[in-house]
């Protein structure tokens, strides 16, 4: 197979008629081959199949005590998670600046501006709200919150599907994605 | 003038070597993967960048999908003592044998009250039967929380750490079902759990 022929023609010389050696060694490319195969196969396997954790903190429910920070408007992006894998955004308060509808690939570049925009002009670091609403797919929950990671937001984001505003609501069922 | 003559070579190599070494790989790599536990619900996990494992010890995983909730905890001694603690509470003996099959039982989605013949049945049996049909987590009766619940006295009492409670979830569920079990989870103060995603790009 992978050996190429060097033995010189077949120059045949006559005579006495000899019982043929046969070779006793095996070719083991293919042996070789499959084994490597294998090897990659398993090594893959091994070390990709291992499930990542993302971790999660969410606000404790039922606390009863009132010191609760203030999040400053200046300072804040909500993000609310809709229907048919769109977002819906806006900086500060509600109903005060209109939400935009995002998508999901289009989300990363307005937190890296917004990041940029909150630190050039307060000086602090950006602060996230994410609100996932009940037409949100766990997907797309997942997905926000490693968007996150990669645009480097290190605050922890607020992560809050209980609050949502009753103007957040109607502006996302005129838009269409509650 | 005679051309130089260029000696020539056999091309084939002697390839015992490298095979013996190849085999030797591969016998490690099969022994050191470990046997993946048939998941009785197919769940698609959504991807992500993130870095961290999921460790391998006291930690238990909820698997959402098609509405069910599976529960699962790590370790065959904690399973024991789960199950034992549950049938305190529900008032279920188990035999010796039905605990020792459920220590090795992977993640299960049965009520209570048809939990014993789904321990006693293969794995074949327990695919076909349908008794799966995930753990009760409504308002009424909520054994999600008391399976959370007593596990988590159980790697307490045992290994003497908080248990990790971790999501794994399929990737088309809608976010009100995940959310009823975070909601499970936060009234029984857990706040901080993690969700089991696969790393992106694989």
């Amino acid at each position: 197979m992978a050996e190429l022929d060097t033995s010189g023609g077949g120059g045949k010389k006559g005579g006495k008629v000899r019982t043929k050696k046969s070779n006793t060694k095996v070719d083991l490319t293919a042996m070789v081959d499959l084994a490597f195969l294998l090897i990659t196969f398993f090594m893959l396997t091994t070390t990709l199949s291992k499930p990542i954790a993302m971790d999660i903190a969410k606000p404790d429910k039922d606390v009863k005590d009132e010191t609760r920070l203030e999040l400053r408007a200046s300072q804040t992006m909500t993000i609310l998670l809709g229907k048919n894998n769109k977002v819906a955004w806006y900086m500060g308060e509600a109903g005060k600046s209109a939400p935009e509808i995002q998508s999901f690939s289009q989300i990363r570049q307005t937190i890296l501006d917004n990041k940029q925009k909150v630190k050039a002009a307060t000086g602090k670091d950006i602060v996230m709200v994410i609100k996932p609403t009940d037409g949100a797919s766990y997907q797309n929950f997942v997905d926000i919150m490693d968007e996150l990671l990669i645009t480097g937001i290190k605050t922890a984001p607020a992560i809050d599907d209980v609050n949502i505003l009753d103007n957040e609501k109607a502006f996302m069922k005129q838009e269409g994605i509650l | 003038m005679s051309r130089a003559k260029v000696a020539r070579k056999s091309t084939s190599i002697d390839m015992t070597a490298m095979c013996d070494v190849s085999f030797l790989l591969l016998t490690y790599f099969i022994l050191s993967a470990t046997a993946k536990q048939p998941d009785p619900l197919d769940v698609k996990i959504p991807s992500s960048t993130y870095k961290i494992k999921v460790p391998e010890k006291d930690i238990s995983i909820l698997t959402i999908g098609e509405g069910k909730v599976f529960f699962e905890v790590a370790g065959p001694d904690i399973k024991r003592a789960t199950l034992e603690k549950m049938g305190e509470q529900y008032k279920i003996s188990f035999t010796e044998e039905e605990k020792k099959r459920f220590s090795v039982i992977g993640s299960f989605g049965v009520p209570m009250q048809s939990l014993k013949q789904f321990i006693m049945m293969d794995s074949d049996g327990r695919k076909k039967s349908g008794v799966e049909t995930g753990i009760p987590a409504d308002s009424v009766n909520n054994q999600l929380a008391d399976w959370l619940l007593q596990a988590r006295k159980s790697v307490a009492e045992l290994h003497s750490e908080g248990m990790r409670v971790s999501l794994k979830g399929d990737a088309k569920e809608e976010y009100p079902a995940i959310k009823k079990v975070i909601d499970i989870l936060q009234k029984q103060k857990i706040n901080k759990f993690s969700l089991i995603t696969s790393a992106e790009g694989s």
